[in-house]
């Protein structure tokens, strides 16, 4: 199979009200694709969806040809910062830990090995000495750095950010896009909740553009022409950065 | 304080109660770090009530109360969970409902029972009445929470910190939730003698909350939470003995007493220090204009 994710008639619905309706798209390897639509279009809730995290009413996601259920370890999630507890009382180091648990398996402990490399996974998003911190002593954009380094620690071949640039500020911005752009090089595939439409062409290879069905996907420059988004934000939307609404 | 030593060497029941409060104070350090860090205090409370007519149906039918508790408590839980998630009552509300049904239940199924039971007992704590069959109870639950600890850290710690995280990696965060149940009810069982029913919960949560206070680490929370939890154990016995009052309560008020030591005086979150640097930092602005 050539097809990274391929999403086939996915629907969604919260308390009987339809929120994703005949989602379907294939996206082959080793792209970026930015996932981006209106407040309330469902971006965030597709990408839950297509990771197992809801409930859906029908519909069949499949990675590299196969089910979530035999992917799960190739496969890295970064949530949405809002979806944390900061008061927890966990380092750096150990958070970013986390990421060594599923290859280590049930009762397995992280030994030397996955704790050298969660050191290494700090360094490449520039955050080593900040390892023995409290995770609610670090700022937005430092805090999404460690999620990151936490994704790179799974060895992930897709990777899946919800809104990793918001409350982030610039220089970790670019950070982390320059890292997303070495593992898309490198052959993994990318896909990113993102509402900021003024960046979509320079970060993304692909763009789906969703609202509460697909619009548009394709090449970003070409899922951006004005027809795709005046269906997806309405007549008056325009392309300033998360403008436009319902 | 020697002639309590002198005591404790002297009398088996004193030793009993020692040994019996102290790893009570320890087994509950341990899992009330997971209850305070869950949010799910309240729930530590329900449960704790709601084992009241399981124990009072295994007095009837001549068992182990050990058994009755457990079911009592796992039929509390997952009758929480199908209220909340199946109606629109919210889960503080659900809660509030089915446990105090529970609780109400076992007042009666507890007066109904053989007139040996002692309601009061059950209660309230009586850790120098403890026998020996209640030692070895609490040193087996103490036995089984500990080592379920130790094995599943890693689970347990993931699905607590970052739920949507535990289940991308596919771990059920569902069943891992009843099995904390599970392990409340046991624990809840193993502190019946020595604090009693209605103040578990200060145990589960009062240590915990003192050593979130005091450290950013959950190892370190852990074990400062289990020092904490026998280090009131030890403390309540001792007054408790020496002035001839309720065990359960003076454990618990030594537990309030090390707690608010460290919300005043914590290096980090301590309230004193906190009010200092305000203090500090208004004087060097209204210096400063």
């Amino acid at each position: 199979m050539d097809l990274a994710l391929d999403v086939n008639d996915l629907r969604v619905s919260y308390d009987g009200k339809e929120v994703l309706r005949d989602v379907s798209f294939s996206a082959p390897h080793g792209r970026m694709t930015g996932i981006i639509g209106p407040n309330g279009a469902g971006k965030s809730t597709l990408m839950k969806a297509v990771l197992g995290l809801l409930h859906t009413d029908r519909g069949t996601v499949r990675f590299d040809g196969k089910p979530l259920k035999e992917m799960r370890k190739r496969i890295a999630y970064v949530p949405q910062r809002s979806s944390i507890d900061w008061d927890f009382p966990i380092n750096v180091r150990d958070t970013v830990l986390l990421g060594s648990y599923p290859s280590l398996g049930l009762i397995r402990r992280p030994g030397k090995a996955e704790k050298e490399e969660a050191l290494q996974s700090l360094r490449k998003v520039g955050m080593e000495e900040f390892a023995n911190r409290q995770i609610g002593q670090l700022s937005g954009g430092q805090q999404q750095r460690v999620f990151l380094a936490r994704a790179l620690l799974q060895h992930a071949d897709l990777l899946f950010l919800d809104e990793p640039f918001v409350g982030v500020d610039a220089s970790s911005e670019e950070v982390i896009i320059g890292l997303l752009k070495e593992l898309r090089d490198s052959g993994k595939s990318i896909f990113v909740v993102h509402h900021d439409l003024s960046k979509a062409v320079a970060y993304f290879d692909d763009l789906l553009l969703l609202n509460g069905e697909v619009i548009a996907y394709g090449p970003a420059n070409e899922v951006l022409r004005p027809v795709h988004m005046e269906q997806a934000y309405g007549t008056f939307g325009g392309l300033i950065a998360g403008g436009g609404g319902l | 304080m020697s002639g309590f030593i002198t005591d404790i060497l002297n009398y088996g029941f004193l030793q009993k109660a020692m040994f019996t409060s102290v790893m009570v104070g320890i087994i509950c350090g341990v899992i009330g770090c997971f209850i305070v860090l869950r949010g799910m205090s309240l729930m530590g409370d329900a449960i704790s009530h709601a084992v009241l007519p399981g124990v009072a149906i295994s007095y009837m039918l001549g068992v182990n109360y050990f058994y009755g508790a457990v079911v009592a408590g796992v039929l509390t839980s997952v009758g929480i969970g199908f209220v909340s998630e199946k109606s629109r009552i919210k889960n503080d509300s659900a809660i509030g409902i089915i446990f105090s049904a529970f609780f109400a239940l076992g007042i009666i199924l507890m007066a109904k029972a053989a007139s040996s039971v002692d309601l009061t007992s059950i209660l309230f704590g009586n850790v120098l009445a403890v026998r020996s069959a209640d030692m070895w109870t609490t040193l087996v639950i103490g036995a089984i929470v500990l080592i379920t600890v130790i094995v599943f850290y890693k689970e347990l710690l993931v699905t607590t910190f970052d739920p949507t995280l535990a289940a991308t990696f596919g771990l059920p965060n569902r069943l891992i939730h009843y099995a904390i149940m599970v392990l409340l009810t046991l624990v809840t069982v193993a502190s019946l003698r020595t604090v009693g029913i209605i103040l578990v919960v200060a145990m589960l949560i009062t240590p915990a909350s003192t050593a979130y206070l005091l450290t950013d680490r959950l190892p370190v929370m852990i074990g400062l939470s289990a020092l904490f939890g026998a280090l009131s154990a030890v403390i309540g016995l001792y007054v408790s003995f020496n002035y001839n009052l309720s065990s359960g309560a003076v454990i618990v008020l030594a537990a309030t007493a090390l707690f608010l030591l460290a919300l005043f005086f914590s290096p980090k979150q301590g309230l004193l220090w906190r009010s200092m640097r305000t203090s500090k930092n208004r004087k060097a602005a209204r210096n400063g204009d």
